[in-house]
């Protein structure tokens, strides 16, 4: 069996000699791996076709330098990464802070991760209920709310299944950093989805994550507010069992 | 009709150290929360991982946690992607294609 990997060197092996017929079918092969990044990235159809013209045009041009130690779509992935990364700096003008981590505001060094406030067991397996049409909305709504550099490192890591180090290399940040953005997005997209798909019935407390824990929930978030608020139903004999922690 | 919650179960519970005894409340769940996704990718150090499964095995809520944030990275891979547009794909191909004439040798 010919392995994915082997069919794109020799692809680029070909296109580098020369053969244009090569360098068209690699477009053809990670179009669509492109575009979807970009779109889900950037959401606007239009950009995500910059991005993916960009990105074709500079592999094209910087083709000689693609180091064969990379599979060839995570290089390809990287450069889209760039690409759209600078849309966004586009978009959000120089007023505000770059994507980018500068300095001080590394992410790795500090500030608590917010602690789950909705935890409920979800009422049916993910496997199944993917292609519904409502949770594919549900699913975009969830990313759109993402904060951008956390979006891009849950797609790149998750998605696209980069390794860490790789999805980090693509953002221009360190790898503790990415750690951290991908923990930030994956918790905000656990929140945001198990209050959709949690069945209410299994609906446990999480740690108050205030310092007087016995008096309930901390005003400190807008979620732990909800939560404190809307109770979900809860079976006869299940009461709210343990703090997230002992 | 309401299925049976899937929770994720971790294995026997052995007699090993808590994943953390010391610090307050708060400490311990930070520790626990910055754990859970080397715990998910399965690259968490085996010393703490054993620590880990002792506490999920005592903590419903955790157990929760876990098992939800597996669930939505498995939600999101099963995703269908977006379909490209024909006319994206058509103008891709077509501006590659002159490029590449007017590229340098």
């Amino acid at each position: 069996m010919v392995m994915a990997v082997d069919v794109d060197l020799d692809l680029v092996r070909r296109a580098r000699a020369g053969e244009f017929e090569a360098f068209d079918r690699l477009v053809a092969r990670h179009e669509r791996r492109v575009y979807n990044l970009a779109r889900r990235i950037l959401r606007r159809p239009e950009d995500a076709e910059d991005v993916v013209q960009e990105t074709f045009l500079s592999a094209m041009q910087h083709l000689a330098g693609f180091r064969e130690e990379a599979a060839f779509p995570t290089w390809l992935l990287r450069i889209a990464t760039n690409h759209a990364l600078k849309i966004l700096r586009k978009r959000r003008g120089l007023r505000t802070v770059p994507f980018e981590e500068s300095r001080g505001r590394d992410e790795s060094a500090g500030g608590p991760i917010p602690p789950p406030a909705y935890i409920a067991s979800w009422r049916e397996d993910a496997e199944r209920v993917a292609d519904r049409p409502e949770i594919r909305r549900l699913l975009d709504r969830a990313l759109a709310e993402l904060d951008p550099k956390h979006r891009a490192i849950f797609l790149l890591r998750d998605v696209e299944g980069l390794s860490t180090e790789d999805a980090a290399r693509a953002l221009g940040i360190t790898v503790a950093n990415a750690k951290v953005r991908l923990l930030r997005a994956r918790l905000k997209l656990r929140e945001r989805l198990t209050r959709s798909l949690g069945d209410p019935s299994t609906r446990v407390e999480g740690h108050a994550h205030d310092h007087d824990h016995d008096h309930g929930h901390g005003p400190s978030s807008g979620a732990s507010r909800d939560a404190a608020r809307v109770p979900g139903p809860r079976a006869p004999g299940r009461p709210i069992r343990r703090r997230f922690h002992p | 009709m309401k299925r049976k919650p899937s929770v994720y179960r971790p294995p026997a519970a052995k007699a090993v150290r808590r994943f953390s005894l010391s610090g307050t409340p708060e400490m311990k769940c930070q520790k626990m929360l910055r754990a859970i996704n080397d715990y998910v990718d399965g690259v968490l150090d085996p010393a703490i991982c054993e620590g880990f499964e002792s506490h999920l095995a005592g903590c419903n809520p955790c157990q929760i946690v876990v098992d939800n944030v597996r669930q939505t990275i498995t939600l999101y891979k099963a995703g269908k992607p977006y379909p490209m547009p024909v006319g994206c794909s058509r103008r891709l191909h077509r501006l590659i294609r002159e490029r590449w004439k007017a590229k340098p040798e």
